[in-house]
């Protein structure tokens, strides 16, 4: 591999490691929610919340390319007020990568906090503890297994979203290319072996996600 | 219960697909250069009526249609936006040697987006803090990006401007995201800038410093029904197809 595939897998990792530590405040405590309380609208939520998952990942992209875009709702707000430019910039990779993986964060967690019984929070509660330091000393701590599997599911997600990132960051190398828009121009444009060595590459990356959540699932449940 | 089930799906697939391979007679599928997408759908109709025979076009990069043709894809004709895509196609023996014409010439123009208040009139004005983005091709193998780069190497910017390009699968991606307004600048074909409500040609590139942009049009081998793709080609080259072509503001070769 040379230097150009590097940066590629580097900046994969790194827009992907990205993406999953922003959503991940977000869902753990959506997911929180989901599991623990019930509140009007809780089911449109829901739906919301998995609809990244279903939809066609590039329906998905233009919905953002229309919000994010200079003279969408989104993008033209940061553009004019803080300069930021989303569309065909690694934020946008960012932005993809979050919006698509965060529905796997949001599963994982919710079942990992169905999964801690509700007499445990009960018992601290009697004891005097604060829902916040319920939350914090039970709840957390006895689910952080399954919310590191959801967390890992998603970032493994996120490592290989094409196709709203296609969309919005397009494919500027050595800015917005990330490894599987690298692998389908590499096709494209007939450099058939850089294709297969980033193939590689996914391949063990996926490979490693999957077994270390699948690993940590197992761990928790017995 | 299941096996009944698996036998039903099997036959509605089988079905599916023995539909979709028996194609209709007199179908002539054409892979364009999605710079041709606009005129050649014009001509279409005509044609369609004139002859019997059914159109069904596949727009894309060059390349890419290249790609697919390489791998066996079922194309009848094959339209490239340069000669080099056709060379290659040539030399593996993919396309009929004699039917090979070229047919069509173009322009680069440099375009911005319609209520753009940038000042551009020359090339020098590309590298302007302004201009954040241009819109290009795929300068690795999209023929409109190749003849792109080929321009600004010629009035020798393209080290000035690399950085600041943004390349897309094909021309008319260039030209949607200036019209989105997602780059400042794009160099793209007249011809697509012409299509365009949304975008400004700021500039026209010269002859003498632009690429000779040729389209080559030839018979692909394997065409199921060969004499019916020539018949096509010739109509291509007929006044009322000419017409059209002119009308998009393409060059035609004689």
């Amino acid at each position: 591999m040379g230097a150009s595939e590097w940066q590629i897998v580097g900046f994969t990792f790194g827009m992907a490691l990205l993406a999953t530590a922003l959503i991940f405040p977000f869902g753990v405590v959506l997911a929180w929610f989901l599991a623990r309380k019930t509140w009007p609208g809780k089911s449109i939520v829901e739906t919301l919340v998995a609809l990244p998952l279903v939809m066609p990942p590039v329906a998905t992209g233009l919905i953002l390319l229309k919000v994010l875009g200079r003279r969408g709702p989104v993008g033209e707000f940061l553009y004019k007020h803080l300069d930021w430019d989303i569309v065909f910039t690694w934020r946008a990779v960012v932005a993809a990568m979050a919006v698509m993986s965060f529905p796997l964060l949001v599963r994982g967690s919710r079942i990992a906090f169905e999964a801690v019984s509700p007499r445990l929070e009960q018992v601290a509660t009697t004891l005097g503890a604060s829902p916040l330091r319920v939350f914090l000393t039970i709840t957390f701590p006895l689910a952080i297994r399954g919310i590191v599997a959801g967390s890992l599911l998603a970032f493994a997600r996120a490592l290989g979203e094409f196709g709203a990132t296609i969309l919005v960051a397009g494919n500027i190398p050595g800015k917005t290319t990330t490894l599987s828009v690298s692998i389908y121009s590499d096709i494209q444009l007939g450099h058939d072996s850089d294709a297969f060595r980033l193939l590689a590459v996914s391949v063990i990356l996926a490979f490693a996600a999957v077994w270390i959540s699948e690993w940590l699932f197992k761990r928790r449940t017995t | 219960m299941i096996s009944q089930l698996i036998k039903v799906s099997a036959c509605a697939i089988l079905a599916i697909v023995t539909s979709a391979a028996t194609l209709r007679a007199g179908e002539l599928q054409v892979f364009a250069a999605a710079s041709l997408t606009d005129a050649l759908k014009e001509i279409a109709p005509a044609y369609e009526d004139a002859s019997g025979n059914k159109l069904q076009f596949n727009f894309a990069g060059s390349n890419t249609l290249t790609r697919q043709i390489q791998e066996g894809a079922p194309a009848d004709i094959f339209i490239s936006a340069d000669e080099a895509k056709m060379d290659g196609l040539q030399k593996a023996g993919l396309v009929l040697e004699d039917s090979r014409r070229s047919l069509l010439s173009n322009t680069l123009v440099v375009v911005i987006g319609a209520n753009s208040t940038l000042k551009l009139d020359s090339p020098q004005e590309l590298t302007q803090p302004a201009i954040k983005r241009i819109a290009l091709a795929d300068p690795k193998g999209v023929p409109a990006g190749v003849y792109a780069q080929q321009y600004l190497e010629t009035v020798g910017l393209w080290d000035a401007l690399k950085d600041r390009v943004v390349p897309t699968e094909n021309v008319r991606a260039a030209l949607a995201a200036v019209e989105a307004g997602n780059a400042d600048a794009g160099i793209v074909y007249k011809t697509d800038a012409g299509i365009s409500m949304q975008v400004n040609i700021a500039y026209e590139v010269p002859a003498d410093k632009g690429p000779a942009i040729s389209c080559p049009v030839a018979v692909v081998k394997g065409s199921r029904d060969s004499a019916a793709a020539l018949a096509f080609l010739k109509y291509l080259q007929s006044e009322a197809a000419v017409t059209v072509f002119k009308k998009y503001g393409f060059g035609i070769h004689q």
